[in-house]
């Protein structure tokens, strides 16, 4: 199907209400993989961190890494889940080359943590609660590369080859329960909810959660449903969405897709699909008919994990600061309206504004420099506020410079933009370009002095006490000084020239 | 050197630490002896002469430094094809694991080489555990040392075999419905199933995992104590090892005595499919036990009577999906890859010509149990059936301190009997399954020839689970009692070779 | 409690990825019929009341510490492999996805 002959998303969303569920897999940060204690770092030989067990040699048996458990609690907790007194492994049955054992060792219908929530924020500030049916354990596979076809992909090669290193690293997937009423927001919430979840898994520090690495991966489910209708419609599942941006794009695409094949009257597919970076659309893959049949049954190499209530305590008690929580603190402390709040959230300005306080700046600039010409330049360029080319260190050794005077705000963009356009440090950049604030008094008080001298009705009525006339001798004197003078201090000068108690 | 090959491994030990013979005589006098009578029995799949011989010598090695020798140092073994070998063919009796030379050992395989004993080599079994007369070996069957047109027994059939036909003094068994004490009662052999989670099932080749275990098999009791004490203990690789002391086994064999105990006689295992003369050497051994000072009690089992119909749904299961790597993708046999069928074809294919007949039947026995819509009719109900055995056999337990039983239900059967009747096939394990799937101890050892076709005949003794020690006190008095009415030990009077 | 039919067991066959033959089909499909009646008694219980058992001993709670172990050498790994390539195993194409 062309993406061309789509309904629109207003008019999709005008016939019909999106039903969503979002399963995200999320790689465990631990030292040695979930059942075995091969190394999980990444970038090693191929099959060179696999042993019996995690290669499904004869004979080898699993044992449960206590962190991988303890981290699956801790993601339980923070999602505000009831975490199971007693449940088990399971071995879900599939033949997949991926897979050493041909069963996946995951949790079937003991999930260690259940019947949670998380209340994710959109963009205008509003709160949206997505309930979390489940969070369980398993483990991934291995990585396959298909050779002899086109770029890589699995159609038209003529063999793959097998790397077991990923094999077994634990894995904890997240399944929410249906998404209803987000109504025509119900990609946003998709994104905002993959997004908060990231956070929280980066806060509890049990994952470092880079969806670039493949170490956090979402399959986003959607329906659509007439208005009016209880009964959801069949869905299809579209897989291994990895980036927030696609998240939101295939949940976008799905809607019009959806709409467009109810509006003809045809039936959809509950099938598999796949998402297309390029032009965000998705396309069909397995059709999930009955044949499947994982044959689901208790590990029986594995013993029952049973965790005991004060440890679930222990762990709850231990839990860090959660995203939620934390924004609100820092709101406070920045002192900012939900307004701005929300724009330094959108911006995706949090870290970046906390990593230059710690290089010595203070709330108020920090956020200042950022949210403006630094956003100012991703908007433009069309990129992430975090991957632009300055650093918090440079941005705070800018702002210092201001503090100390030396640069005026006019002359701290110019800075800031050549920073980003990659002329070097701002302290070299201001040697360069020459852009340091006229702070020779003898030659600030000669524009002064000239000012005061060329526009005496105005330096009259200051004297008359109307101070709010200064701005346009200060304008005057910073035109002759081409910007290159403290506005502040320039303005002090003239005050104190005419004798006005500022 | 008939006389060294016919000494028990507690003889030999003690022949080798005090320097009367060395380790590498014993190993080569048994390997001499393999080399002679293994045509025609078949116990070996694969035979380790350089390893046998390289072990022995450090034995002796070691005793030449004045170094402590173990309780079995020098005394050669065979081991079930089943545990993983480094280095050393191992198939599980299987054409898809032909060739495959495993990287690591099994935790047990190490417990062996740690206690200085020699293996000689891999003995025959039903492919993949599954069977109960090692007939389904895709390397042929092997002979029932007694009567060679018989079977040995299954699926360890292969290590009974070779202490019957002394071929090695000690073996390993792997017992999931009776693999270790049916091979041992048909072949006037001694085999113990310890309580389950007793011995790491790390490098076990897995039929079902939940009732797998692997277990010493010797021609005496007190061999067989030595091998459980040396193999048993807990192991961080196998989570459902028993975190707990080895049951004092040794002293239990040596002590051999029963006065005072109660001692069970289920009453489910007779009747119907039950030989007269397998009855008649059980009930004599019922009386000799009273004789000895046991105090006889008649219990009942009832749930019993599910157990073969449970245990054919649960081992299938699980043996459906452990089986489920074997795919020709990363070990063994490959067929089929032209470079142009896919890997699934090759997948199906592989299996199709790796796998013998009954190891295809209990996959799709297991694939079908475990179906949706199925499950909690086949696998959920064996489940239940499960709590109900163990129940039956705590209520027993809260009343004696063993139960007996016949170990199966007649003597060796002729090889091709029941080889395409597996119903008729599975009735072998009538009384041994019980016990696997309660996960307890359970003995055979020998109580006699059955009078109708002059073969051994088995009697089982069941301990409560962690009590393994039980089963050697009362094996230890019943051997002794016996070896003293006969004059002998039983296998003497098996024809020789 | 019904058997199972021809049908029923070629497609447990593919599932479980056997390549079965048309005869030895029709052979398992009998004596599978065979066995199911006979198996199918533990259905008796069904209805009970009775915890399931899984595991026959009563433990929990078996972890090791997330500490690292050596694993085999990449040889070692790729030892038993029918074909091996760039240090991989070599597999035949596969068809679709998992
Ligand atoms: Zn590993």
């Amino acid at each position: 199907m062309s993406v061309i002959s789509l309904v629109s998303y207003e008019d999709a969303l005008a016939s019909y209400d999106p039903v969503m569920g979002l399963e995200v897999h999320v790689e465990l940060g631990t030292k040695t993989k979930m059942f075995c204690g091969c190394s999980t770092e990444l970038g090693a030989e191929p099959n060179s961190q696999t042993c019996p067990t995690c290669l499904g040699l004869p004979g080898s048996l699993p044992v449960v890494n206590a962190i991988g458990v303890e981290s699956a609690i801790k993601i339980g907790l923070a999602l505000n889940c009831e975490i199971a007194e007693w449940c088990r492994f399971a071995r879900k049955n599939y033949f997949y080359p991926d897979m050493p054992k041909n069963f996946q060792t995951s949790q079937y219908d003991e999930p260690i943590a259940f019947n949670g929530y998380l209340d994710v924020q959109l963009e205008d500030g509003s709160t949206f609660r997505v309930e979390i049916e489940r969070a369980h354990m398993e483990e991934d596979t291995g990585k396959s590369s298909h050779i002899g076809g086109a770029t890589g992909r699995i159609h038209g090669a003529s063999h793959s080859l097998l790397d077991y290193n990923r094999a077994g690293i634990p894995l904890i997937e997240i399944v929410t329960k249906p998404i209803e009423g987000a109504g025509e927001r119900a990609p946003e919430v998709a994104k905002a909810y993959v997004a908060e979840l990231r956070e929280l898994i980066k806060a509890l520090d049990v994952s470092e959660a880079r969806m670039d690495k493949g170490q956090m991966r979402c399959d986003v489910n959607l329906s659509l449903r007439p208005h009016g209708r209880e009964k959801f419609g069949t869905r299809s599942e579209t897989k291994n969405v990895n980036s927030l941006r696609s998240v939101e794009r295939a949940a976008r695409f799905e809607i019009r897709r959806h709409a467009t094949v109810l509006d003809e009257g045809g039936t959809i597919i509950q099938e598999t699909r796949h998402f297309h970076e390029e032009d965000g659309s998705t396309t069909a893959g397995r059709i999930k008919d009955n044949a499947e049949d994982y044959r689901y049954f208790p590990e029986p190499d594995l013993v029952p994990i049973a965790p005991a209530r004060d440890w679930v305590e222990e762990l709850r008690a231990g839990l860090p600061e959660l995203p939620r929580v934390r924004r609100a603190r820092l709101q406070g402390e920045w002192g900012l309206s939900d307004k701005d709040m929300q724009s330094v959230l959108n911006a995706g300005a949090v870290q970046p504004i906390l990593d230059t306080i710690a290089a010595g700046t203070n709330a108020e600039q920090a956020r200042k420099w950022w949210m403006g010409e630094v956003a100012r330049n991703a908007n433009e360029t069309g990129t992430e506020l975090s991957e632009q080319p300055i650093t918090p260190a440079q941005v705070a050794r800018i702002a210092a410079l201001v503090a100390e005077g030396k640069l005026n705000d006019k002359l701290a963009k110019q800075v800031i933009a050549a920073v980003l356009a990659g002329e070097g440090e701002p302290d070299a950049v201001i040697e360069a370009r020459g852009l340091a604030v006229v702070s020779d008094d003898s030659a600030l008080g000669a524009a002064v002095d000239q000012a005061i001298a060329e526009n005496g009705a105005i330096a009259d009525k200051i004297r008359d006490g109307k101070i709010a006339a200064v701005g346009a001798l200060v304008g005057a004197v910073m035109k002759t000084t081409r910007g290159q003078a403290d506005a502040a201090k320039v303005k002090d000068l003239i005050l104190a020239k005419l004798g006005v108690e500022a | 050197m008939t006389e060294l090959i016919k000494r028990t491994a507690a003889d030999t030990a003690a022949a080798i630490a005090s320097g009367e013979v060395s380790a590498v005589e014993v190993a080569q006098a048994h390997l001499d002896r393999i080399d002679a009578v293994d045509k025609k029995v078949n116990a070996f799949l694969h035979v380790d002469t350089e390893g046998a011989l390289s072990a022995a010598r450090a034995v002796d090695e070691k005793r030449a430094k004045g170094e402590k020798l173990g309780p079995l140092a020098g005394v050669p073994l065979a081991l079930k094809d089943v545990f993983t070998t480094k280095g050393v063919p191992t198939t599980c009796g299987s054409k898809i694991l032909e060739g495959w030379i495993p990287p690591y050992d099994a935790t047990l395989t190490t417990r062996l080489k740690d206690a200085g004993v020699v293996i000689l080599g891999k003995t025959n079994m039903d492919e993949f555990a599954m069977g109960s007369s090692t007939e389904n070996s895709a390397y042929g069957p092997t002979g029932n040392p007694w009567d060679l047109s018989r079977i040995p027994g299954g699926s360890g059939g292969g290590s009974a075999a070779a202490l019957a036909a002394y071929q090695a003094p000690l073996a390993i068994g792997t017992d999931t419905g009776g693999s270790i004490r049916q091979p041992g009662a048909v072949t006037g052999t001694v085999g113990v199933k310890p309580t389950y989670g007793a011995v790491s099932r790390y490098g076990l080749i897995a039929f079902s995992s939940s009732l797998d275990q692997g277990g010493p098999c010797a021609r005496t009791v007190l061999d067989t104590a030595l091998l459980h004490e040396a193999i048993a203990g807990y192991d961080p690789l196998d989570s459902t090892s028993i975190n707990a002391p080895v049951p004092a086994v040794v002293e239990a064999a040596k002590r051999g005595e029963v006065r005072g105990m109660r001692i069970g006689v289920v009453k489910e295992f007779a009747g119907e499919g039950y030989q007269a003369g397998v009855m008649q050497r059980f009930n004599e051994s019922v009386e000799l036990l009273r004789e000895l000072g046991a105090e006889i009690v008649e219990v009942s089992c009832p749930s019993f009577t599910l157990a073969l119909p449970a245990y054919y749904l649960i081992a299938p299961s699980e043996a459906s999906s452990n089986l489920a790597r074997f795919d020709a993708m990363r070990y063994g046999l490959r067929v089929g890859d032209d470079g142009t069928r896919s890997a699934e074809d090759v997948t199906a294919l592989t299996r199709e010509a790796g796998f013998g007949a009954e190891v295809k039947r209990r996959i799709i026995l297991g694939t079908y149990a475990l179906s949706s819509g199925y499950y909690d009719a086949y696998y959920g109900s064996a489940q239940k059936v499960r709590t109900l055995i163990s129940r039956d056999f705590d209520a027993a337990f809260a009343g004696v301190d063993v139960l007996i039983s016949p170990t199966t239900p007649t003597t060796a059967f002729p090889i091709g009997e029941r080889a395409d009747d597996p119903m008729a096939m599975y009735l072998a394990d009538l009384c041994t399954i019980p016990s696997n799937l309660a996960g307890n101890a359970a003995m055979s050892l020998p109580c006699g020839l059955a009078p109708e076709d002059n073969l051994p005949v088995g009697l089982q003794i069941i301990a409560p689970a962690m009590a393994d020690d039980r089963l050697y006190r009362v094996g230890g008095a019943v051997e002794a009692a016996l070896n003293d009415k006969w004059g002998h030990p039983l296998l003497e009077e098996a024809p020789a070779l | 409690m019904p058997g199972i039919t021809r049908e029923e067991v070629a497609h447990l066959a593919r599932l479980s990825r056997l390549e079965l033959q048309a005869e030895e089909l029709d052979h398992f499909a009998e004596q599978l019929d065979v066995i199911i009646g006979a198996v199918a008694r533990v259905s008796e219980v069904a209805g009970q009341d009775v915890p399931p058992t899984s595991h026959p001993l009563p433990l929990t709670n078996v972890m090791r510490a997330d500490v690292v172990r050596p694993s085999l050498t990449p040889e070692q790994a790729l030892s038993g492999a029918p074909a091996v390539e760039e240090q991989r195993f070599r597999v035949p194409q596969i068809l679709g996805e998992g």
